[in-house]
Formats: structure tokens, C-alpha cells, sequence
């Protein structure tokens, strides 16, 4: 603070280069040759100052009442806690600004808990800051290591108590049959989780309802035409029905129960739309690019898999003026014009299309299931 | 019950003044009656003795570890009350509960308990939105609590093994979080599974059979709500408890790190001891963050999972997000490019999913957990460290971490690419292409500005030094010049800026010794010295004693700075003390 060159602990200005050319810095570094420390040294702890609860009865005091204000708070929020449960009926709602429609009770009971647990909060740290002495206290560290008379202690008990008088040095064949042994025993345990968790997959990664019904492990449907049904009104689709630029949720004949009844369907229904979904689609059969699309498709409607090659997200968003599906969870995008070819994103491979055609009444049906697993990548599916 | 009569003065009664010794109270008998009973049999008073006088720095970086432990604490607590009301099946139902859009809608138990929790169970919904928003503050005080330890150096000898613990405990608690994120089986945390079973699918040769493994046969199944929530309750909170515990142990033991300072060394620890200081402070702090969560729980609603209906393969909502913490693996797989699918030998490797989905998540962990061990490696730094680094004061590690925090960004960022598309009304593709490019141009560039501003305060912490403190005082010379006055330091002032240790690159030893052998392990010393020139080359080091005296000497005209390696290079400056 001084402006004056007062000396300070370590930060002495010696007289140790005189001459008129500036100090070399590696002269001064070196004690006894520059007469300067390599190192400024720790000035130690600083002067305490007392707080104003420190020197004043009267704000020591204040800082009681401000303690106990706080504390009473926080009673007076756990009685209204308990009000309030028995008073709001849970379905009541409450319109709050800045925050909306919201559960009256929900909205009663968080304020009062906070109010109950920051009252004791606050207090308790206000009473730590202002009243509870604040004298730094010094602590010394040791070493974390022990001493070397210790560590070879432990050394020779291993040495001499575990390995010399437990003779396990001296019997090789105890030796060896006990790490076989331990190195053995958690198998049994390993396999019977890891062996029974579930059972293999078998086909049914390639599998779907399309192939003919139930696609589970060791499951071997055979083909036969089905219906596409709208989901989740479960009716079959006429041709006619589709108008240019619409696109239908649709499932297999025979998954779905009956909206109304809720009878008939698969046991199985998730597993079961988790490989069905398809997703149609009518375009101008002029858009169309690619000629396998047109033969699989029925003048223009073509039906593609909904769920995303990419890591199996229902493929959910149709633009129709661009006639492009983008997938909602990693932005995955497939040209419907061209085959539901990959245009940007993370995927990898196009949408499988089903193959369908019209049946004699004129309703919209499979000409054959998937030609290729549907859904997110697998080892030891086929490449493509 | 105190029977001392007169009046005294708070202060009176701390400094070093014996007050007259009261017989014991009432309650204190009693309780030395309880304490006593336990002391008998457990022999507990001289540990618990030392616990309570243990001492404790304070800063205010110290409390980002503390909120993570309150706020797993707090997840503790609502989680259990939650597992009373929460039903973990996948058994469909029609739900009859109180919330009419969904009435007769056919779900899981596990998604109809949780709209019971939510709407007819009285204080159900606070229960569970405290635990939600605890579980995303303990996440984000956790990484923010591991950035203080990152940036300060507090991971180096002896607390190593502490670090790992940390590295380990904040990748369970993502894994926790997920978990937990998945069981009222909403549309949302439904498709998040359906993700992570496509990502577990792309593993190499053992993909297929890992998924039937987890769900018990054919996505989704009926089991895999029961087997997170087994996991959820029961396993990962059971480790996590067990590390945590373990991390707290190290701290007790090591006792805790501290800021340099005047009077604190690499030998003590200054503070606060537990009682009453930190017991009340901590105790208390423990109250504030339970009181701030419970109060955005009750304003902020969080998770509304009767909005996105029950879970359907095959159906999705738009602007589908992770909770934060899984944000950057999702990015990950926004960025990925599909050419990244091979097919060697007929068979199918998804690199573009398997590199972001089941390398990046225990990569970042890993790179994480032995980052000690590399700086170890380079500065050859065998002492133990309790005095913390000024981040500027090590430019290269802060720059590494910043570079880091920055990739992290970029993927985090990434996952958000389709609502940013939406908001600001940009392109998607163009988007992904930005945060693609910025991986591999943000991060180097962020470590090179963020070292060059460590050095750059380095050096303003040296002229402040050398030079002292601008006073704002304008003094003009009998010649008419006018200049400012600058303020020497006091000497607690100065003992921050000049405290930490010099460091410069390591020397490489000759590769052949006198008589022209070569020496062993002369490729590792390669690696290390150059290393450790990337480290230190630039290394900007504390003021001597003779640079300030020589600053002091020839302050009037022109002084000696040292430059970032150890070329001396004389740069005038004009230098006004006295």
C-alpha cells in the first residue's frame, strides 16, 4: 500500500547489482551469488478481522433475531405444508402467471416444502457466517505414505506369514489348483445369468408379420397375401382410397385386435409392430425415379417399412411437397421418389419397400413379405 | 440452564478468555448419558472427537461437490418413496385413472402408476419432479464439480485414485439417469429404449444376441422395464452408494485440497473446523438445495409424460431429446455419416452407429479417468499436491480441458440440431454440417485461445508484480510529465501471484551414454520430452525476488522481462514507481 519501497518479507531489494546495466536474471537466482532467495517466501496467515457481531452486542443480537426469523420461517412453511395436504383436493388446478395451468396441490405443496427446508438452510448458514467464530484454524498434513518400517511389515507378513507359512511357495500344486479353482468358480454364476437372460434370436431379426404371422425366436411363418390395414382402425384399404400425396399408417392383417372388442390380434402386439409398421404412400407415379419402386408399388402406391434402418425409431415425419420421410430422432432423411434413398443423415441404408398389389375386391395386399430384415443394422445380416 | 450471570461480550468468549466452568446442564448429562452408552460399547468418542475438530478450507468451488451429494441424497429419498406407488410391469391395462384424455387407453402398469403418481396420488407429482430435477442437478453439479478438481490440478498425487472413483461415479450416475428416465414408459423414454436396442444390435458379432439377452427376446418385450428397474433401484444405486462413500473417505483422509494462499502451504490445510462451523454450514447448505429444488419442482414442470401418451413401436413424437446428460451420445449419432456402415466378409459393421452409441460414452469416461496418469507421465512429478493450481498457472491442461469441455459441446449441442432447425428457422443439413466440422475446428481452436489468455493473465499477473497495483492517481513531474502511480503490493496480495512453482520443458538425455551405448527406454524419454515441450515451452514463470528487485533497480528506464522460454530479452516499458 505503501507507494514507498518498504521492505517486505522476501520481496527485499538488496543492493546486489550496483552496476548500471540491467540485473542478468540468472545472477539473482542463486543465493550468495546475487544475495537474493530463488523464491519469494509465504508471508503466513493474514490478521484476523472481526465481524460486526464480533465488536457490537447489538448487531450480535440482530443476527440472533435474523437466525431466529429465518427458523420460524421454515415452521411456519412445514404448517402450511400440513394445511394445505388436507386442504387442496389433488385433481385442483391453479392458473399461475409466468407458469401456466398448473396442480394446485403440487404447486402448494413444493412452495411450502422449500419454504420449510430453506428456512432452516439460510438460518443455519446465516448463524455459521455471523455468530460461530470464524478464526481460521491451521491443520497440519502428514505424508500419505507410511513409514518404510511399515510398509516392510506388511511386505514380510505377506512374505513370510501368508505365502512362507502357509506353505502356499513350497506347494506349487495348491498353488496352481487354487487359481485354477478361483478362477473357475464364478462361471457357474456368470453363465447361469448371462445363458437365461433370453433366448436366442434365431430368424426372427429377419422375420415379420409380413412373413406370413407370428415372427418371434423359432418362429417359420409361410407366405401368404395380406391385407394392409390402417392403424389403428384396423380396415383394409382400397386402392381408390389413397389419393395422391397421402400417407397411411398401416399394419398386417391379423396383428391388431379389433378396436371396438379388442379381440383377435397377436398376444405379441408390440413386439409385432415393432417390425410391421409400414408406412403408405401415393405419388404421381411420374415423381417416381426408380423402376424396382414403381413394380412394387400399385400406380404409385408404394409402402415402405416405418421403422428407421438407422437405430429403429418409427420413421414419423412425411413431407408431401418434397416427398421426402425424415426420421424425428436422428434426423435420418429418405427420398420416397427415389426408392427411400438415404439423402442426409446418420442411416445408413434405404427403407425395405413391401411389394403389394390388389386383390379381387380391389383392396390393397402384400405380393410378398420384406426381402430384407427390417430396422437398425445386425452383425450377421446379409449386406446389402 | 446455564448459571453464568454476567454479561460478556461475544468476542470475549473466543479470544483465548476462559470462562467460568458451568456444571453440566441437564441436556448435557443426558446426552453425555446417550453418548456415553454407545462409547461403552463402540469405544467411538476418539474418532468422532477428530472428525468434529477436522478442518476444512473454504471456497465457494468447494460447495459444487457438496450440491452433488445432496442432491443424489435427495434422489435417494424420493426414490424410495417413489418404488410405494411406481409399478414396474410391462403387463398391459386399460387405464382408469383420473386424467381424461387417456381414460380407457390401453398401457403398461409401469405408465399407468406413473399418471397415478402424478395425478391421484396426493403429493405424488412434487415427490417425482423433486426426484427428476435432484437427478439432473446431481448430474450437472457432478460435471461442474469435476471441472473445479480438472481445472485446479486436484487430481494429481496423491488423489489419483480418487479421480477414477469420480470418473467412475459420474458414468454410473449417467447410466443411472437413464435407467431412470425409462421406466414410466412414455412414448418418449419408450423410444429412447428403442434407440439404445438399436444401438446395443449394431455391436460387432455379438449384437443380435446381446438385445435378446436384455429384453428377453424380440424388442420390446415384457421384461425390460423389470430389469431397469431392478437396475435402477437396486444395483447401480448400491455401487454408486458404495463409491460414493469411498470418494468421501479419500477426502476425510487426504483431507481436502486447498487454494494457495498466505499461510497456506503444501503442508496444512486452513479452515474451518466441522463443529460448529461446517456442521452448520454444510447441514445447512444440505437445507438450500433441497429447498430450491423442491421449489422449481413446484413451478417448473419437468418430464410431463401424460402428453406423450403410452409407448408405441410405432409411433413417435416430434423434437424427441434425452434428458441433458445423454445429449452428447445422441449428437453423437446425429453427426455420424451412414458411409460409416461396412460390410466386410458378407457381414455388417454399423461404425455409424456403434463409434457414437457404445465407443464415444465409455471412451469420454476412459480418456477421463487416466488424463492423471498422462500429466504424470509427462512432468515426472513424483510429490504430492494439497495446494491447487490457479488454472492459469498451468495454460496447457487448461487449454486441454477446455478443448475437451468443447468437443463435449459440439456433440451435446448436436442433439439439439432439429430443434435449433425449428427456432432459428435454419436448414437442418446445414446444421449438422456446422457442428460436424466444428468437432474436428472448434476444439483445437479453443485450446489454443484459451492457453494464450492463461498466458495472457500470467503476464498481467507478472506485471502486476513487477510493477504494482494502477492507483488511478494521475502525478505530473516538475518537466511537465504526467504519469500514473502505481501501488506496491502488499505482501498477502503478492504471495498469489508469485507463489506457484517455475516449470520448464524437460531436457532430452544424449541416446548413447559416454561410451556410445544406447541408452534404455530412450523412445518413451522421446515421447515424454516432447510432450512435455507441448506442455511447458511457452511456460510463462512467477516473478523472482532479483526480477523484482532488478524491475525496482532500473524501473525508471527499461527492465528485463523474461521471455516465455529462457531467452532473456530486454523490453523497455515504461516503468513508473516512486
Amino acid at each position: 500500500m505503501n507507494e514507498q519501497d518498504t521492505p517486505h518479507t522476501g520481496t527485499d531489494v538488496t543492493p546486489a547489482a550496483q552496476h548500471g546495466t540491467a540485473v542478468r536474471l540468472d545472477e539473482g537466482h542463486v543465493v550468495g551469488e546475487g544475495g537474493l532467495p530463488e523464491r519469494f517466501t509465504n508471508p503466513g496467515l493474514p490478521h484476523h478481522v472481526p465481524r460486526m457481531a464480533d465488536l457490537d452486542d447489538g448487531a450480535a443480537e440482530r443476527a440472533e433475531k435474523q437466525v431466529a426469523t429465518l427458523f420460524g420461517i421454515s415452521i411456519l412453511g412445514t404448517i402450511l405444508f400440513v394445511v394445505l395436504y388436507f386442504v387442496i383436493p389433488v385433481e385442483a388446478t391453479i392458473d399461475l402467471p409466468g407458469v401456466g395451468l398448473t396442480s394446485a396441490s403440487n404447486f402448494a405443496l413444493g412452495v411450502t416444502l422449500a419454504l420449510s427446508l430453506l428456512g432452516i438452510g439460510f438460518g443455519a448458514v446465516h448463524w455459521a457466517k455471523t455468530l460461530m467464530p470464524d478464526h481460521e484454524v491451521v491443520e497440519d498434513r502428514h505424508p500419505m505414505r507410511a513409514t518404510d518400517e511399515n510398509r516392510h511389515k506388511v511386505v514380510d507378513i505377506l512374505r513370510k506369514d501368508g505365502g512362507e507359512d502357509s506353505q502356499i511357495t513350497r506347494r506349487p500344486l495348491i498353488k496352481y489348483t487354487l487359481g485354477g479353482a478361483l478362477g473357475l468358480f464364478a462361471v457357474p454364476i456368470a453363465l447361469q445369468v448371462g445363458g437365461s437372460l433370453g433366448p436366442m434370436p434365431q430368424k426372427s431379426l429377419s422375420l415379420t408379420w409380413w412373413n406370413g404371422g407370428p415372427s418371434g425366436p423359432g418362429q417359420e411363418p409361410t407366405f401368404t397375401p395380406m391385407r394392409l390395414m390402417r392403424d389403428p382402425e384396423n380396415t383394409p384399404i382400397r386402392a381408390d382410397d389413397v389419393t395422391i400425396g397421402s400417407a397411411l399408417h398401416v399394419m398386417p392383417e391379423g396383428l391388431l385386435p379389433d378396436p371396438v372388442t379388442h379381440e383377435g390380434g397377436t398376444e405379441h402386439v408390440l413386439e409385432e409392430k415393432a417390425k410391421a409398421a409400414v408406412l403408405l404412400m401415393r405419388l404421381d407415379p411420374k415423381q417416381i425415379l426408380s423402376q424396382k419402386e414403381l413394380d412394387w408399388g400399385y400406380e404409385g402406391i408404394v409402402a415402405y417399412s416405418k421403422i428407421c434402418t438407422h437405430v429403429g425409431c418409427p420413421v414419423g415425419l412425411y413431407e408431401q411437397q418434397t416427398h421426402h420421410l425424415l426420421c424425428p430422432c436422428h434426423q435420418s432423411t429418405f427420398d420416397v421418389a427415389r426408392d427411400c434413398k438415404v439423402i442426409f443423415g446418420p442411416a445408413a441404408r434405404p427403407l425395405p419397400q413391401l411389394k403389394i398389389t390388389v386383390d379381387d375386391e380391389g383392396y390393397l395386399v402384400s405380393a410378398q413379405p420384406f426381402m430384407e430384415p427390417v430396422g437398425p443394422s445386425f452383425w450377421e445380416r446379409e449386406s446389402p | 440452564m446455564s448459571t453464568t450471570s454476567t454479561p460478556r461480550p461475544a468476542d470475549a468468549l473466543r479470544e483465548g478468555d476462559t470462562a467460568p466452568q458451568p456444571p453440566p446442564s441437564g441436556t448435557a448429562r443426558r446426552l453425555g448419558g446417550i453418548a456415553g452408552f454407545v462409547d461403552d460399547r463402540t469405544g467411538a468418542a476418539k474418532p468422532v472427537g477428530y472428525l468434529m475438530k477436522k478442518v476444512f478450507p473454504d471456497h465457494w468451488s468447494f460447495m459444487l461437490g457438496e450440491i452433488a451429494m445432496y442432491s443424489m441424497i435427495i434422489c435417494l429419498v424420493t426414490g424410495a418413496f417413489l418404488t410405494f406407488w411406481f409399478v414396474p410391469s410391462m403387463g398391459q391395462i386399460p387405464y382408469d385413472g383420473s386424467y381424461v384424455p387417456l381414460r380407457g387407453a390401453e398401457m403398461s402398469e409401469a405408465y399407468a402408476s406413473t399418471l397415478d403418481i402424478s395425478f391421484d396420488i396426493k403429493g405424488g407429482l412434487i415427490i417425482r419432479q423433486i426426484h427428476h430435477w435432484a437427478a439432473l442437478i446431481f448430474i450437472v453439479a457432478l460435471t461442474v464439480h469435476m471441472f473445479r478438481v480438472f481445472f485446479t490440478g486436484a487430481f494429481r498425487k496423491p488423489r489419483e485414485i480418487n479421480w477414477v472413483i469420480g470418473s467412475l461415479l459420474a458414468l454410473l450416475a449417467i447410466i443411472e439417469g437413464f435407467a431412470g428416465y425409462s421406466l414410466p414408459d412414455d412414448l418418449l423414454s419408450g423410444t429412447g429404449i428403442r434407440a439404445m436396442q438399436g444401438f446395443v444390435q449394431t455391436a460387432p458379432v455379438i449384437g443380435s444376441y446381446l438385445v435378446y439377452a436384455i429384453f428377453g427376446g424380440p424388442f420390446p418385450g415384457e421384461l425390460i422395464i423389470p430389469r431397469l428397474y431392478s437396475a435402477h433401484v437396486l444395483l447401480i444405486p448400491a455401487i454408486l452408494v458404495g463409491l460414493f462413500t469411498a470418494h468421501i473417505a479419500f477426502v476425510f483422509i487426504q483431507k481436502h485440497t486447498q487454494y494457495p494462499g498466505p499461510g497456506r502451504t503444501n503442508e496444512n490445510v486452513v479452515g474451518y473446523p466441522v463443529m460448529p462451523v461446517y456442521a452448520a454450514k454444510a447441514g445447512g447448505f444440505f437445507f438450500i438445495v433441497f429447498g430450491i429444488i423442491a421449489m422449481i419442482s413446484a413451478i417448473v414442470q419437468i418430464n410431463p409424460i401424460w402428453a406423450y401418451g403410452p409407448y408405441d413401436p410405432s409411433a413417435v413424437t416430434a423434437g424427441a431429446q434425452p434428458d441433458w446428460y445423454m445429449g452428447f451420445a445422441d449428437g453423437a449419432l446425429r453427426l455420424l455419416p451412414g458411409w460409416l456402415e461396412f460390410y466386410p466378409f458378407g457381414f455388417t459393421l454399423s461404425l455409424n452407429i456403434a463409434l457414437g452409441a457404445l465407443v464415444l460414452l465409455p471412451l469420454v469416461y476412459t480418456v477421463l479417468g487416466i488424463y492423471p496418469f498422462v500429466e504424470r507421465f509427462v512432468t515426472q512429478d513424483k510429490r504430492e499436491h494439497h495446494l491447487l493450481d490457479r488454472p492459469r498457472n498451468a495454460p496447457t491442461r487448461t487449454g486441454l480441458g477446455m478443448a475437451g469441455i468443447t468437443a463435449y459441446s459440439v456433440f451435446m449441442f448436436a442433439a439439439g440440431n432439429d430443434i435449433m432447425a425449428i427456432k432459428l428457422g435454419l436448414a437442418i443439413e446445414d446444421i449438422t454440417w456446422f457442428f460436424r466440422i466444428g468437432l474436428f475446428v472448434l476444439p483445437p481452436l479453443v485450446f489454443w485461445v484459451t492457453r494464450r489468455i492463461c498466458y495472457s493473465l500470467q503476464r498481467r499477473d507478472r506485471d502486476t508484480v513487477l510493477h504494482g497495483r494502477e492507483s488511478g492517481t494521475i502525478i505530473r513531474t516538475p518537466e511537465g510529465r504526467f504519469f500514473e502511480r502505481h501501488e506496491a503490493l502488499v505482501p498477502s496480495e503478492q504471495w498469489i501471484l508469485v507463489q506457484h512453482d517455475p516449470v520448464t520443458p524437460l531436457q532430452l538425455t544424449p541416446e548413447v551414454d559416454e561410451n556410445g551405448v544406447a541408452r534404455r527406454g530412450s523412445r518413451t524419454d522421446r515421447i515424454r520430452a516432447a510432450m512435455s515441450r507441448f506442455y511447458f515451452q511457452d511456460a510463462v514463470n512467477p516473478v523472482t525476488p532479483a526480477e523484482l528487485a532488478a524491475a525496482h533497480h532500473h524501473g525508471h528506464e527499461a527492465e528485463a522481462i523474461e521471455a516465455g522460454d529462457d531467452r532473456a530479452q530486454v523490453e523497455s516499458a515504461e516503468v513508473r514507481r516512486h
